[in-house]
């Protein structure tokens, strides 16, 4: 097990030292199993970057998205001005994240709320090592995979980021293969809008199955993807179609680790 | 003054008399919304105008259609410089006013007649597509007689008005060719000009006959059809442009804060709030959280409603939609206008302050619509126009919410879990760090 360094916003005041980027791991980062990974492999590229970093740890809360798009207005803001106080209190000025929601909810829902910070979503963090020369990356076991992205809806059509994934599976030595519905016309996994919290609506078929048989048409070796929503629905998706041996489900940050032997 | 030109005037006082009165009736619907700022960034907002409305950018998506799209739009809006001349003849009792233009008549004439084809076998592609192809966007639920009627109408119309207008010239040539007294020698013109044959060997009294019944068609087609607007989805070649231009600027992912709710979660996060203190004496009716009925929503997106054309393609592109659940989009918006059209009914036959009872929610919208909606924009993203339903759909569930605690039990569950231990799952708030040690 490797060791890895993940300092704390308290530990990093009380040795009066600031970060230069805050990691907001987000509810799923810290609690899902399979999210959990992700946010390993990001600290690991990140340790490895050697870039000045730290955690909420502890004193993070969720952001309060999931109860912002069921219609609790209250509990969002809620949750908002805390986490604010929280932020601003460390002179938090630069965040990364991992989950497309709490990156949308922090970049544009917390400024009128008096939270106003750079907020990067991993990919265009990644992409920005990638630029700076502090990572990188070779294709390792991606060379010639075929890999197909999954655009999540938060991070797409919500804030217009088509780009920076497709650069970091180019930057993989594998080929990009695009669904049909793909970038602004992307299809939604099906967990958003707070539906990952409960059973969909009477229907027909599951979303994350109709997105999962558009993703097998092309033929994949691997459905990437940049959020750990999506990740859940589209391994679920797989899994329902007896396809996991096949086709992998992997989120950016592993797939570039993994390349880097982290 | 003679009982044609009397009867002119008459159609065209009484025609824009009734259209002024009903646009103001749609303008004072619209304004029973909300209040909302979206005077910011105007020269974005002209730009953005220029672009989606004027040159129809997000018809593109999908080419076919939106190349014969713009053929009928553009076509429709320059053969109208056509009923200028019209307009004017009919009240000088001249006939074709502008021919001493001489070469450039000609050259305009021409213009429109083969516009007008193009919009007419547009329209009959059109009306192919609704009917016989039966494309699967044109149909749904939703998609009731009236909503089909209402299509074909304007097809339909659009198909009279442009072949009554190269039937008219095409008569008016051949009485040229017989030297008819006050048919000014124009020539004639390419469209038409094909069509002459057909009127060999009628008597000049007939062709004469023939003519004004030709151009009266045309000319009353058009302030019928400029009434009919008002009534129908047709609205959206007038609304599109106000629509577009008072779109929503900020990114599509973010929804906006509402102002009455900061008010008091500031009010708890004040360290000075004296926690005993009486709360203040509400002034005036306690403002409602999220919508429950047309007057909940904002101006904005009951005009949103206005402007819909009933296209679906924001329905096409729905992830709900197409996995068979309940919720369309496009009905979100439908809806909204037709209850917005039955609250102002009410107003004019009752009063201003008149309550049939009913409402948006449940009467027209049920629960299950609300709830299958993933947030995911691609409704707002697909709306040629920039309408946005999902904001309607937000609205509607922070009512439900905030207002009846409705939700289903699952989200009772997430709701509390975050409101206990910061996270929508049951993990405690202390453990969220216990990732860094496992592997």
């Amino acid at each position: 097990m490797s060791e890895l360094k993940v300092p704390t916003m308290a530990e990093m005041m009380a040795s009066g030292q600031q970060p230069d980027v805050l990691f907001w791991v987000g509810c799923a980062g810290s609690f899902d199993d399979r999210a959990k990974k992700i946010t390993r492999a990001f600290v690991k590229i990140l340790n490895k970057a050697g870039i000045n970093f730290a955690v909420l740890g502890t004193e993070e809360s969720c952001t309060g998205d999931p109860a912002k798009r069921a219609g609790n207005e209250f509990l969002f803001q809620m949750q908002a001005m805390g986490n604010i106080q929280i932020l601003n209190a460390y002179e938090i000025k630069k965040i990364v994240t991992t989950c497309p929601h709490c990156f949308n909810t922090l970049k544009n829902e917390y400024p009128e709320l008096g939270g106003d910070y750079e907020v990067k979503h991993h990919s265009q963090f990644l992409q920005e090592l990638i630029n700076d020369g502090k990572l990188t990356v070779e294709g390792g076991s991606f060379k010639g995979k075929k890999i197909t992205f999954h655009d999540p809806c938060y991070l797409g059509r919500a804030n217009d980021v088509y780009e920076a994934p497709r650069i970091l599976i180019e930057k993989l030595d594998a080929e990009l293969v695009e669904m049909k519905r793909c970038k602004s016309k992307g299809l939604c996994c099906g967990a958003g809008g707070a539906q990952m919290f409960k059973e969909a609506e009477k229907g027909d078929k599951e979303i994350n199955v109709e997105r999962t048989e558009e993703a097998m048409e092309t033929k994949p070796d691997i459905i990437a993807t940049g959020c750990p929503f999506c990740m859940t629905m589209m391994t679920d998706g797989v899994k329902i179609k007896e396809k996991e041996t096949e086709v992998k489900v992997y989120d950016l940050a592993e797939m570039i680790a993994e390349a880097n032997d982290l | 003054m003679n009982i044609s030109i009397i009867s002119f005037i008459a159609l065209v006082l009484v025609s824009i008399g009734l259209f002024a009165k009903n646009v103001k009736t749609i303008i004072r619907n619209i304004k029973l919304g909300k209040d909302i700022d979206r005077n910011d960034n105007m020269s974005g907002r002209f730009s953005l105008m220029a672009k989606v409305a004027l040159g129809q950018s997000k018809m593109q998506a999908r080419p076919v259609v939106g190349i014969l799209h713009f053929v009928v739009y553009a076509g429709f809006i320059i053969i109208n410089i056509e009923v200028l001349e019209i307009v004017l003849d009919g009240l000088l009792g001249t006939h074709r006013l502008f021919s001493p233009l001489g070469s450039l008549y000609t050259f305009l004439i021409s213009t429109f007649e083969v516009l007008a084809l193009l919009v007419l076998v547009a329209c009959v592609i059109f009306l192919i597509r609704r009917n016989v192809l039966r494309i699967k966007r044109f149909f749904g639920k939703e998609m009731t007689s009236w909503p089909k009627t209402d299509a074909n109408l304007i097809l339909i119309t659009e198909v009279l008005l442009m072949g009554a207008f190269l039937l008219m010239n095409a008569v008016d040539s051949q009485l040229q060719n017989l030297g008819s007294e006050h048919y000014t020698q124009v020539g004639s013109f390419p469209i038409s000009g094909l069509l002459i044959g057909v009127f060999q060997g009628i008597s000049e009294h007939s062709l004469i006959i023939i003519e004004r019944s030709t151009w009266w068609f045309h000319i009353v087609g058009i302030f019928a059809f400029l009434n009919y607007l008002p009534y129908s989805k047709h609205f959206h070649i007038l609304l599109a442009f106000p629509n577009v231009f008072y779109s929503k600027l900020t990114p599509q992912g973010q929804f906006t804060n509402m102002e009455a709710v900061k008010k008091e979660v500031e009010l708890m996060f004040d360290p000075n709030a004296d926690p005993y203190a009486a709360p203040p004496e509400p002034v005036g009716e306690p403002e409602r959280f999220g919508a429950k009925d047309v007057q909940d929503l904002t101006w904005k997106q009951l005009m949103d409603a206005y402007t819909c054309t009933e296209c679906g393609r924001c329905t096409d592109v729905c992830p709900a939609n197409i996995t068979g659940k309940e919720l369309s989009p496009r009905k979100i918006l439908m809806d909204t206008r037709d209850r917005l059209v039955e609250v102002g009914k009410g107003i004019d036959k009752n009063g201003k302050d008149y309550d049939d009872g009913k409402s948006l929610l449940r009467d027209y919208i049920k629960e299950e619509e609300l709830l299958a909606c993933t947030s995911c924009n691609a409704c707002t993203e697909a709306c040629p126009v920039n309408n946005d339903p999902l904001s309607v759909i937000v609205d509607l569930r922070r009512y439900l919410i905030m207002e009846e605690s409705k939700a289903p039990a699952e989200w009772t569950g997430m709701l509390t879990n975050i409101e206990n231990n910061g996270a929508p799952w049951q993990f405690a708030q202390a453990d969220r760090l216990k990732w860094k040690d496992e592997d």
